[in-house]
């Protein structure tokens, strides 16, 4: 069985899908060469441009409005552009054209253009890189109708995930963590895809479902297994896209264990969580035993100072004190 | 060219009409008095040539050769409109005839040219694209970021500024640096000239030639066109309240209809009868596509998630 880590996952995704259709190109800043002279600073675009050419893999200034803008008239007429857009946070940089043109060129015309783009981003937490470098903006693209958000935990999704947004004909925000790049997982070698808006059952069990999202898959994971020494058989559910939102994996777990609890490395304001938790309330209230918990960053930006920083990120203890509380009550 | 300008003014005053009975919904901004920009540009272009509009893009869909049935419609939020009624006065398409969309947000239609122009190439394709926007946009930073990635890209894209002098009330002399946006050109190493945006001879002169260098390779040109606006900002705006009416007046005896109309009965490339009945088919066409309008249905509410992805 082969392991290979989340970028390696990316980075063939792209290789296959640039192989597989010539209308797909790549555009961002240093995706070509990079510090690492291969392609991309985390080296999810290394050595495409080797294969592919610099006509389709395409460095451009530091303008991600102007870039963005344009990746979006060049899908509108006929090219399937892979933006990279680094930091999320740079994302605001080019919310105009991702909000008012991106998700509405096809509502507004009437369904004459599609916009079959995807915008990745990187979330990168925990690095002492500061509030305008450590966001996870999820939530802030849930809110835009017209975009569908995804969010891969494990090198096996973020390659079936990747392959897929590039197949679809609307535009996709693909975010990708920073602390899963360099983990490892099993991906096979033949082709194969993961569908958007299908959830996965990470592991199963039967007392709480915490719904986990990115980075915070692994941390539920671990939680998962010290939660057993409490004799807490938890699940955990990974979205894997948030919109579309698989409600019913999440529905039929919440009614097996009657218990939610939901992690995510963003705001709690508005969240991820936010939405989670209120859909369940619609529509599984009466299978709830305890009210709904959630796990997320707390309302301030992220500081620079580790002891301050690390207080800030949701992490695994957090994950099981939630559960535990949902316990003791 | 004549026949379209006509057809721009007559339709918009058709429309004004319309938005005064109640009948159109949201916001609609004439362009009276611009009508020889658009007009100009696009009789150099063919149908899969692409453009891009504005806010004020009713005269841009109409030379760009949308319709006047469909535009009308779209204009009052019907199902027969070209974009089904969900884009509206300020969000036209019609890919038909290469209009791909008019961008409401100021400056924001530049980049998507860019775009355009970025598929052309690696299409291989000998098409152009150009982008219409106002004044205000040329301060905005979609304008600089698209003159910078055309221009290093050397791609075949015509950036064509409508420039009015006003950014809804506020004068070009209170927000712009330059006296011509299009010495703006040098600072991206691409050519910028300005015309005479109330002569549409000169706007088609200089558009063929942007147009002939962008489909040979030669990349980007940025036009500017020195135009005015004789009426006001969008139709709840008289217009007089940030300019006096002696210049609205000046302006409208510079009117590039009367101006073209004048040239071509004293060049006798027209008569007089010809032109007057001209001005009828254009009279009817107008009056057809309007009542179209009014008597095509409202899109069903059943149908108001579709086209979303």
């Amino acid at each position: 069985m082969r392991e290979i880590t989340y970028v390696e996952a990316l980075n063939e995704a792209l290789r296959e899908e640039m192989r597989r259709d010539e209308r797909v190109i790549i555009l961002g800043e240093d995706v070509q060469l990079g510090y690492s002279g291969r392609g991309g600073l985390f080296l999810v675009t290394a050595e495409l441009m080797k294969e592919f050419g610099p006509e389709r893999v395409r460095d451009t200034p530091i303008s991600e409005d102007g870039f963005v803008g344009a990746a979006i008239g060049a899908a509108a007429t006929g090219l399937k552009p892979v933006v990279e857009v680094m930091y999320a946070d740079f994302l605001l940089c080019c919310m105009n054209q991702i909000v008012n043109v991106a998700a509405k060129l096809r509502y507004s015309t009437g369904g004459q253009l599609k916009v079959p783009l995807v915008i990745r981003a990187m979330i990168g937490q925990g690095r002492g890189v500061g509030s305008d470098h450590s966001q996870v903006p999820l939530a802030w693209f849930m809110n835009v109708p017209g975009l569908k958000v995804v969010a891969p935990a494990t090198p096996y999704d973020a390659k079936g995930l990747l392959k897929s947004s590039i197949r679809e004909e609307c535009p996709i925000m693909f975010f990708e963590s920073f602390l899963l790049y360099r983990t490892k997982g099993f991906v096979p070698t033949e082709e194969y895809t993961v569908p958007l808006g299908k959830a996965d059952v990470k592991k199963e069990g039967t007392d709480v479902t915490i719904v986990a999202v990115s980075t915070m898959v692994p941390r539920a994971l671990s939680a998962a297994e010290k939660l057993k020494e409490l004799n807490i058989n938890a699940e955990v559910v990974d979205p894997r896209t948030l919109v579309p939102l698989d409600k019913e994996t999440i529905i039929k777990s919440v009614m097996k264990t009657n218990r939610l609890v939901v992690a995510e490395s963003g705001v709690k304001t508005c969240g991820v969580g936010a939405e989670i938790a209120s859909m369940v309330m619609e529509e599984a209230f009466d299978y709830l035993d305890a009210p709904i918990k959630r796990v997320a960053a707390p309302h301030i930006p992220a500081p620079a100072a580790p002891t301050l920083e690390q207080i800030t990120i949701p992490n695994e203890n957090d994950i099981i004190k939630a559960v535990r509380e949902l316990f003791e009550r | 060219m004549y026949t379209k300008m006509l057809e721009i003014r007559r339709f918009e005053e058709k429309i004004g009409e319309e938005y005064g009975k109640g009948l159109v919904p949201g916001l609609v901004h004439l362009s009276i008095g611009q009508e020889g920009v658009a007009v100009g540009v696009c009789a150099n272009l063919k149908d899969d040539d692409y453009a891009i509009g504005t806010h004020r893009g009713h005269g841009i869909a109409i030379a760009k050769g949308v319709p006047l049935d469909k535009l009308a419609a779209e204009i009052l939020g019907k199902e027969s409109g070209c974009c089904k009624g969900r884009g509206g006065s300020m969000r036209v398409a019609y890919i038909n005839k290469g209009l791909l969309y008019s961008c409401p947000i100021v400056g924001t239609g530049l980049p998507l040219a860019v775009g355009v122009g970025l598929s052309i190439k690696l299409r291989r394709t000998n098409q152009v694209a150009v982008s219409f926007f106002g004044d205000g946009a040329s301060n905005t930073g979609d304008f600089h970021e698209a003159l910078n990635l055309a221009a290093i890209w050397k791609l075949p894209v015509i950036f064509v500024c409508e420039n009015n002098m006003y950014a809804i009330s506020v004068h070009i002399k209170k927000s712009t640096s330059v006296e011509n946006i299009s010495e703006r050109a040098r600072g991206y190493n691409i050519p910028g000239i300005t015309v005479d945006g109330n002569d549409v001879i000169a706007i088609y002169n200089a558009a063929r030639e942007a147009i002939q260098r962008a489909r040979n390779g030669g990349g980007p040109t940025l036009i500017e066109c020195k135009t005015y606006r004789t009426v006001g900002h969008g139709t709840t705006d008289p217009g007089v309240a940030y300019r006096s009416i002696e210049e609205i007046d000046e302006w409208k005896k510079k009117c590039p209809i009367n101006r073209l109309r004048s040239y071509l009965i004293a060049n006798r490339i027209l008569s007089e009868e010809s032109l007057q009945r001209i001005e009828g088919e254009v009279e009817a066409r107008v009056k057809e596509a309007i009542k179209f309008a009014e008597e095509s249905p409202y899109p069903s509410p059943d149908q108001v998630a579709e086209y979303v992805y």
